[in-house]
């Protein structure tokens, strides 16, 4: 949809993501980059973790400020909810990433976003992280995404753009995908 | 045709079971659908040995007697101990007789075979935890160019396609086979989930000698924390040669074999394999060590220090930096899938309520709990970590005859 009158703001700067894109075609180690966390158990299930610096660009970079996520168990788990469960920040990073690139593919096909809401499911049988059961897995057995998107454009449009945005984002892929994990003891 | 007990199968499970039955003077006869020891004629690969010394291939009434007691038999090796053992305790073995139903009547059971029918008091399930190869759902998805196998049709490496080939499963048996295929020119690659590292010897002597003598191989069911889990702990990677080597990932990865992780899935043509590779050689690694701390232990209390070399450790498993995660079946680098992923018993002639929801018997040590008279055994784990060697037989055999003796007298009392 490129028939409105004013110019498409759905507030994503692309002519930036263009330009990072050319920038970093000339200087592929710029694309390097290193995401982090740091969290420090506090009792029980309960832990906080701090997002603050990662690497990026070739150099040291801050987030504007310090995130904090206190991470915990529900009550019904006999511990005290000091916030999400670990499993939620899962979910929360999947929204977080798929609703971004909504916007950003939107942008640049000059769709205007007028609302756009997901609810994110995700479906899990404890037997497996309580050991009950070898047969059943820890993690999600499924995750269920639903978008309810308002924006000038038509309803194949709306989906391709979802479509887009799941083939682009990070979290969609370390979800979907196998990921080579170390966890070492220092 | 009547009989008191009805025995199924015509194993190491089975005879012994017979055996001490008939010290007991109890009226039994065995079914089998092939000749004795069949699964030991008829479904295993061509190379396989026992993991277990011949020493420890011992029968009820039957100490290995043979010349060799620290070498590995082969497969018909095996049928001939079998086989002279049926033989010299007489067993009543029905051979080329299939049970086809099994049920429960009001006096007893009902065993329905190809060649009549049979009613008795008890029954003995002896058929064996090994009878289906239990392979993942995904397997449908393999694209239709790859040829796959499962380790029960496998017999040796000239069977197969000449290119690579995917072994799924790293325990004793997936170890075994890809080391043959390794060494038969064709490039393995070896998706590894939960396996259990164990070296063939250590301080001078056989692993299943330490374990056997520091009391490992006899903890017993009620004794452990989480029967579940212990009877899901898969096959010690082992291997039984005249060179008595030790087959564990180091060495495989030494001739050429490509580790990967666990096979998860299937997308489009492509395999992917769990980024936990790392994670599955560390636990291994950690429970290596463990039994390794059981057995140093045991031997400084059993005064062996002197006697023996010293304590030492093995190397960490190394893992291939990074690990494979996805490879596209369709390529033709894999030109053969084999499936070591494991077996699951075949209770499909069972027409008595005693399976779980797995399919499994619901059983505390042999004895099924929700069919009084019916008795199992030969499973992974039954009474006692050795119950599914060749050498568990007799301990299980003998406390189950035991049982099932009580079982017929207390019937009696109560008829009489």
């Amino acid at each position: 949809m490129t028939s409105t009158a004013t110019p498409v703001n759905n507030g994503v700067n692309v002519d930036a993501l263009l330009g990072a894109r050319t920038a970093l075609t000339d200087a592929p180690e710029a694309a390097q980059f290193q995401w982090r966390a740091t969290c420090e158990w506090r009792s029980g299930t309960h832990s906080t973790t701090n997002v603050d610096g990662f690497f990026g660009l070739g150099a040291e970079q801050k987030h504007r400020t310090t995130y904090s996520f206190d991470v915990d168990h529900p009550e019904i788990f006999a511990s005290e909810d000091n916030g999400a469960t670990p499993v939620e920040y899962i979910l929360v990073g999947l929204a977080g990433c798929l609703t971004a690139g909504v916007a950003a593919v939107a942008q640049m096909r000059e769709i205007q976003l007028n609302s756009v809401a997901a609810t994110v499911e995700g479906a899990m049988d404890v037997r497996g992280i309580l050991g009950m059961d070898t047969d059943v897995r820890n993690g999600f057995s499924s995750i269920t995404v639903s978008y309810k998107i308002d924006a000038d454009a038509t309803p194949d449009e709306i989906k391709a753009l979802v479509a887009q945005s799941q083939k682009r984002s990070a979290v969609y892929d370390i979800i979907t995908n196998p990921t080579d994990v170390r966890v070492e003891v220092i | 045709m009547h009989t008191t007990t009805v025995i199924i199968g015509g194993g190491q499970g089975g005879l012994a079971m017979s055996r001490c039955l008939s010290d007991r003077s109890i009226d039994h006869v065995v079914l089998e659908r092939g000749e004795v020891a069949n699964s030991w004629r008829t479904e295993r690969w061509d190379s396989l040995r026992l993991l277990t010394p011949n020493w420890q291939c011992r029968l009820p009434g039957r100490p290995y007697a043979g010349d060799d007691p620290d070498g590995f038999m082969t497969a018909p090796e095996v049928v001939d101990v079998i086989a002279a053992y049926a033989k010299e305790i007489a067993a009543p073995v029905h051979t080329s007789t299939t049970v086809t139903a099994v049920r429960r009547t009001d006096d007893g059971y009902r065993v329905v075979t190809d060649q009549g029918e049979w009613s008795c008091e008890a029954v003995v399930l002896a058929s064996g935890a090994f009878n289906v190869p239990r392979v993942p759902d995904f397997a449908a998805a393999v694209p239709s160019s790859v040829t796959t196998r499962s380790a029960m049709t496998y017999r040796n490496p000239h069977d197969l396609d000449d290119g690579g080939v995917l072994v799924v499963g790293a325990s004793a048996t997936g170890a075994q086979i890809a080391h043959e295929i390794q060494s038969s020119g064709r490039p393995v690659t070896l998706a590894v989930g939960e396996h259990v590292r164990g070296p063939r010897e250590y301080r001078g002597r056989d692993i299943h000698w330490w374990m056997q003598a520091a009391g490992v191989l006899d903890e017993r069911y009620d004794e452990v924390d989480d029967i579940v889990r212990a009877r899901r702990v898969p096959s010690m990677q082992l291997t039984g040669s005249t060179e008595r080597v030790t087959l564990d990932l180091n060495k495989l990865t030494g001739i050429g074999v490509q580790l990967v992780g666990k096979f998860a899935a299937i997308s489009g043509t492509r395999a992917q394999f769990s980024g936990s590779l790392r994670n599955k050689c560390d636990l291994a690694d950690l429970k290596l060590g463990r039994l390794l701390d059981t057995i140093d232990e045991w031997a400084t209390a059993a005064g062996l220090d002197d006697a023996v070399p010293p304590p030492h450790r093995f190397a960490p498993t190394a893992v291939p930096e990074p690990p494979r995660l996805d490879l596209d079946l369709g390529r033709g680098e894999i030109r053969t899938i084999i499936w070591a992923t494991g077996y699951r018993p075949d209770y499909s002639w069972l027409e008595v309520d005693v399976l779980d929801a797995k399919a499994m018997v619901r059983h505390d040590g042999g004895v099924v709990v929700d069919a009084p008279g019916m008795y199992v055994i030969g499973l992974p784990f039954l009474r006692r970590r050795k119950s599914s060697f060749i050498d568990g037989a007799c301990d299980d055999a003998q406390e189950l005859a035991q049982h099932l003796a009580t079982f017929l007298d207390v019937r009696a009392a109560r008829h009489g």
